[in-house]
């Protein structure tokens, strides 16, 4: 594998790894402040799929880059400009129908991802992929029925549930564009082309919308992109000055 | 402790043998170690009693979740994050184990939130104080868990039925709670000077209000005495505070942690440790509403519930709609 | 006060093969999701394999006035219980 291959792998792993980690980051913030026990707990069981993905992705990607970064050095050392995660994911929570939303745009995505990287021909990535789409495919089960539940609900949940679908919208799209990165891994045979995700994905989406009574935003709207290339808005960057305080405040301890 | 100075509206405790009719022989199963079970006749005391108690209880779970969630977003490790996040959830669980035992009362989960909200219910003192650093985490699971279990291992064995399994359950579930708090505390004091004194700073500041949680000597307590009788407390706050003493005194020094009391030290003839006067004031004001964080954690449990009423009402929308277009359908 | 959820009775059967468990009840709106709730409340360290959930109205239980006629009775049928025969050192495997 040559210097530009491995530094392409390393983008791509981080990639799911920076992704998993934010949101998980942004799940727990609502830990206690759920609008109801039983969906507190189960929010925070997500959050914690998502932290194990995260620590699983961040290993292996200190693994392809070789310099003894672990997963801690990874998460905690990294500004903004050196995360790749998508911009959906670091999107701040808002109301509850926001989060359940960015979820579901997202757990819609995922599952269709993690399904693609199973016939990765990285058996690292592969292995990490079958067990986190086991995880996966219950978060999509349940933001799905969510989005149904809460649009074909009461008029102020359909109404905050279409406000939601809307506003965050417009961060949807950069997960089936493609770029360096993305074109190498499908090269390679270790990832694959997002473009191919899109078709499935809207599919997807319009038929819970259906079903929940929310009307599908304009498909060819225009969209944000940045994350995946470290280009990030202005809120990661307080969400990693939460994240990193301590191993920032004190450098070389140990925790 | 969880819940602190219970009323029970007893005057004073009668004996078995003074007591008549349905309430001698519900005194009587009590007596013998017969659990007592919802829908057992039972005292309208005794109900209400065990309303309060299980309902402080639950509400200490949930306004608990907040302290320690204040550092989830800010934990050192990834791995520290993740056992600290699955723990703050356990405690939500905690509560929700802890309403359903208040439930089979006949009360239900909102009612008791509400009188949580209007301030009328109370909860545990020791969540009224802020978690200013990473080893307060420590603290907390290894100070507060740990006087936590020595009140609710006795609770398991309690007399009425759906509390002490809901108990058996919470004591399964909590039994790493501590040890991730020392654990925590261990990598502080195995560390740099600077995170030792964290370590350090932590203790001073959470050693007395755990002390404080098992609440005032109740040995002339008519409640206590009424509570004990019923079978619903099974050992006295200043033995229980004892208890958490002795057991932690020698798990400080490992840590090699000074506890802050300097009349803190083992007397041989009682075998036991002697420690110095505790500040009932303070107490006191904590749980008239004066601690550091009392508005603040009220605040935030009643603005995640209105926040959560369009939710709530939402997904009862879709129950009801679903429900009658099967019915049409039928 | 608002319509609070229903309150639903959780039964759970873990992996070693016996019968499902009533391990405590939580609330949810209708049956689907009392069984999600279940599974993110009740089922976190691995405790089950199947989960059951019933109302909690529509549970019928005995009246414990009725305890005495309806549990008496079997009291006094010893002879239900395998101990009740005493068997002779000398038989085996019985």
């Amino acid at each position: 594998m040559s210097q530009t291959d491995a530094a392409q792998k390393l983008a791509y792993a981080l990639r799911f790894g920076d992704t998993a980690l934010v949101l998980s980051h942004r799940l727990s913030e609502w830990c206690g402040k759920g609008p109801a026990l039983e969906e507190d707990m189960a929010l925070a069981n997500t959050a914690l799929d998502l932290l194990g993905q995260a620590r699983h992705w961040l290993t292996y990607a200190g693994e392809l880059e070789a310099q003894g970064r672990d997963e801690d050095a990874l998460a905690y050392h990294r500004n903004d400009r050196e995360f790749f995660n998508l911009l959906l994911v670091e999107q701040p929570n808002g109301n509850y129908a926001d989060s359940m939303v960015r979820q579901f745009y997202f757990d819609a995505w995922h599952a269709l991802a993690l399904r693609r990287l199973l016939a990765s021909n990285d058996a690292q990535m592969a292995a990490i992929a079958e067990k986190a789409l086991k995880e996966v495919s219950y978060h999509l089960r349940r933001s799905s029925d969510l989005v149904v539940r809460l649009g074909d609900g009461s008029e102020r949940s359909h109404a905050m549930m279409q406000a939601a679908a809307d506003a965050l919208w417009a961060y949807t799209g950069e997960m089936f564009m493609g770029d360096a990165v993305d074109a190498d891994a499908a090269a390679q045979g270790y990832g694959f082309d997002p473009a191919s995700l899109r078709a499935p994905w809207l599919d997807y989406v319009r038929e819970v919308f259906d079903e929940a009574t929310l009307t599908l935003p304009n498909p060819d709207a225009w969209m944000h992109q940045g994350g995946k290339q470290g280009r990030h808005g202005e809120a990661l960057s307080y969400l990693l000055g939460e994240m990193q305080v301590l191993q920032r405040s004190y450098p070389g301890a140990q925790w | 402790m969880y819940a602190q100075l219970v009323e029970t509206g007893a005057q004073r405790v009668r004996g078995t043998d003074e007591l008549e009719g349905q309430e001698r022989v519900f005194q009587e199963r009590i007596d013998a170690g017969v659990k007592i079970e919802p829908k057992d006749w039972m005292p309208e005391g005794y109900r209400k009693t065990l309303v309060r108690q299980i309902s402080q209880h639950a509400h200490s779970e949930i306004v608990g979740q907040l302290p320690e969630g204040n550092w989830i977003t800010r934990a050192p490790t990834l791995k520290r994050k993740a056992i600290l996040l699955a723990k703050v959830q356990d405690e939500a669980g905690h509560g929700l184990y802890l309403y359903s035992a208040a439930e089979t009362l006949g009360v239900s989960r909102d009612a008791l939130i509400a009188q949580l909200h209007a301030g009328k219910a109370k909860y545990s003192s020791i969540f009224n104080y802020p978690t200013l650093t990473w080893a307060d985490i420590g603290a907390i699971g290894w100070l507060v868990d740990g006087s936590a279990i020595i009140n609710q291992i006795p609770l398991c064995r309690c007399s009425y039925g759906p509390y002490a399994r809901a108990m058996v359950r919470v004591c399964k579930e909590e039994s790493f709670h501590q040890r991730q708090g020392y654990d925590l505390l261990l990598a502080l004091c195995n560390g740099t000077p600077e995170q030792k004194a964290m370590a350090q700073d932590a203790l001073n500041r959470w050693w007395w209000p755990a002390l404080m949680m098992f609440g005032p000597s109740d040995a002339d307590s008519v409640n206590s005495a009424q509570s004990t009788q019923w079978g619903i407390k099974l050992f006295s706050n200043d033995a229980l505070r004892q208890k958490m003493v002795d057991q932690t005194v020698p798990q400080a020094e490992y840590l090699g942690l000074t506890i802050p009391d300097p009349d803190l030290k083992w007397n041989e003839e009682r075998g036991h440790y002697d420690f110095g006067a505790i500040d009932w004031d303070e107490f006191f004001n904590v749980i008239k509403g004066n601690g550091p964080c009392n508005r603040e954690r009220l605040a935030t449990r009643v603005q995640a519930y209105e926040d959560g009423e369009w939710f709530r009402e939402g997904l009862n929308a879709h129950a009801d709609k679903q429900a009658a277009r099967g019915a049409a359908a039928a | 006060m608002k319509k609070e959820w229903p309150l639903w009775e959780i039964f759970i059967r873990s992996q070693h093969g016996l019968a499902h468990k009533h391990v405590g009840s939580l609330h949810a709106p209708d049956a689907e999701m009392a069984v999600n709730n279940a599974r993110d409340v009740y089922t976190r360290r691995n405790e089950g394999v199947s989960i059951w959930v019933v109302r909690s109205a529509d549970i019928v239980a005995s009246s414990p006035d009725d305890k005495e006629p309806l549990f008496e009775p079997s009291n006094s049928k010893v002879y239900r219980h395998p101990t009740f025969f005493p068997m002779p050192e000398a038989v085996k495997h019985i």
